[in-house]
């Protein structure tokens, strides 16, 4: 098994100077991220803020195992990665179910594509997701039947379905309304202290990042850097006063000038 | 407008398609009768029924089997041929580049024109004739299967690879699925293109089959036989797109 947390001690995720570049279409190189430096502890929730093509998700797909670095190291357990691994559960920004597949068989889905097959014991905790993610009575309906909110916490018991250690989170909620939105993120917090994981979790939303995260990297676009890293000391469990806490709104204040200072950087 | 519609009205709304078709049969019925139009330039309906039954059901079974079996072999194959042919285009972009000149090729080959080569290269049996209507019906099919297996979202491939799945399986559970609704398109386009294809085939050399039939009768000046035949296609051609419609809703509902 892998070393878990209690282990050897020591950055459960760490990107050390990596960079990456993709060839665009008129033979130019675009730099999407450069000397990203990030560690991650065990069982931390940490946000990637930033405005659009600052490399958020490029980090997820770095840490994903799903695109390789032009250079620097990715780590995960101290290991370098070199493709997926099986302790990463990834949930994308729209839910990508499996509209032929029941509820059921999209959250067991991973079992039969990885292995095969799927046992009685994935149904089994595939059931209980669904419990966890209050879905239990949608087990045998088709994606199309559920609003976006359900389809998406489908993908996110999709995700967990064989308990991953990592949770990779690419703007899970920004495709849904504001509502719903803040209460997947209750949702997403609830189920994140029953069952700690270390999560990255990529947003456009200062909230969201404020309301979920231990710590908040913000980004700078063109090329893709680290700006700052911000520790968010509000007090948890956090809910709906959380929200109302006077710390949280200076904080999102705060956040929203620096991201925004940082955005119109345009090198003549 | 009118709120209370009268009994009448509604129920020749409702019946306003089978009305219209009968208007037209009575309408060619009274121009072939009084109209003085003679019976091998336009036959009367009525004169075609009459030529239908005088030929026996026994006779129109023979050459209709004939010519469904032909269309039906020929539309089995181009299903054979068409899905591998996706499945490597979609997978190989150099087995794309290599093959897809050739498949254009074929499609753009008016098959009308090169089903005598076909008969001749390939002698005057059953053979010839299901290659004719393959060639006829597959295109469709090879098209829209590749045009639905690279449609696939991006991070439903991504979630495959996240998971390390071999490709077999990232083709068979994800890209062939999502390629269903695509697939059903061209499967009723190309049921109508194996009718028409076997058709053609028997129009260049067969002994028996409603395309042979046609070709029999008209030579003989028997039109209103002709025009039986012509029926009878069109009503298989209507059924078997049926039996593909049919076969979507009952097995892939999801995809409609």
């Amino acid at each position: 098994m892998n070393p878990r947390p209690g282990g050897p001690p020591g950055p459960v995720i760490a990107l050390q100077r990596v960079t990456r570049t993709f060839d665009s279409s008129d033979g130019s190189t675009v730099v999407a991220l450069q000397d990203v430096d990030l560690a991650l502890r065990a069982h931390e929730f940490v946000s990637v803020i930033g405005p659009s093509g600052c490399g958020k998700s490029t980090i997820l797909r770095l840490i994903a195992g799903l695109l390789p670095a032009s250079s620097g190291s990715v780590r995960i357990y101290d290991l370098p990665v070199t493709e997926p691994r099986d302790e990463i559960g990834i949930v994308f920004q729209k839910p990508t179910l499996l509209p032929w597949l029941t509820v059921l068989d999209n959250v067991t889905f991973p079992m039969r594509h990885k292995h095969g097959r799927v046992d009685a014991r994935d149904v089994e905790r595939a059931r209980e997701l669904l419990r966890i993610t209050g879905l239990q009575d949608f087990a045998g309906k088709r994606p199309a039947e559920l609003s976006g909110g359900m389809q998406q916490r489908v993908a996110i018991a999709r995700s967990l379905l064989h308990d991953p250690d990592i949770l990779l989170m690419d703007e899970p909620f920004s495709a849904l309304d504001a509502l719903t939105r803040d209460e997947m993120s209750f949702e997403l917090l609830r189920i994140w202290s029953e069952r700690p994981k270390t999560v990255v979790f990529v947003t456009h939303s200062i909230q969201e990042a404020l309301l979920l995260s231990d710590r908040i990297v913000v980004m700078s676009a063109r090329p893709g850097r680290v700006a700052e890293i911000i520790d968010v000391p509000l007090p948890r469990p956090r809910g709906l006063d959380t929200l109302a806490d006077p710390r949280f709104t200076a904080m999102a204040n705060d956040i929203r000038a620096k991201v925004f200072t940082r955005k119109p950087e345009v090198h003549a | 407008m009118n709120p209370v519609r009268s009994p009448l009205r509604a129920w020749l709304e409702r019946h306003a398609s089978p009305l219209a078709a009968l208007a037209v049969l009575a309408l060619w019925e009274a121009a072939c009768r009084f109209g003085g139009l003679p019976a091998y330039v336009l036959p009367a309906p009525s004169a075609i029924v009459q030529a239908a039954v005088e030929l026996g059901a026994a006779r129109w079974g023979e050459h209709l089997v004939a010519t469904l079996q032909v269309a039906l072999a020929g539309y089995a194959v181009a299903i054979a041929v068409a899905f591998p042919l996706a499945i490597g285009i979609t997978a190989s972009p150099l087995l794309s580049r290599t093959l897809m000149p050739w498949l254009v090729v074929i499609q753009s080959t008016p098959i009308v024109a090169i089903a005598p080569i076909i008969v001749v290269t390939l002698g005057a049996g059953t053979l010839p004739r299901v290659v004719i209507t393959t060639l006829i019906a597959f295109f469709p099919l090879v098209i829209a299967t590749a045009t639905g297996m690279a449609s696939v979202p991006a991070e439903l491939v991504e979630l495959s690879r996240s998971l390390r799945a071999s490709r077999s399986r990232e083709y068979w559970q994800i890209r062939l699925p999502h390629a269903v609704p695509h697939i059903f398109s061209a499967l009723k386009v190309a049921i109508t293109l194996a009718v028409i294809g076997a058709v053609v085939a028997e129009f260049v050399a067969a002994e028996k089959g409603l395309g042979y039939l046609i070709l029999f009768a008209t030579s003989s000046f028997k039109v209103p036989v002709a025009f039986a035949s012509l029926a009878l296609l069109v009503g298989s051609s209507l059924a078997l797109y049926g039996v593909i419609v049919r076969i979507h809703r009952r097995f892939f509902a999801w995809s409609l």
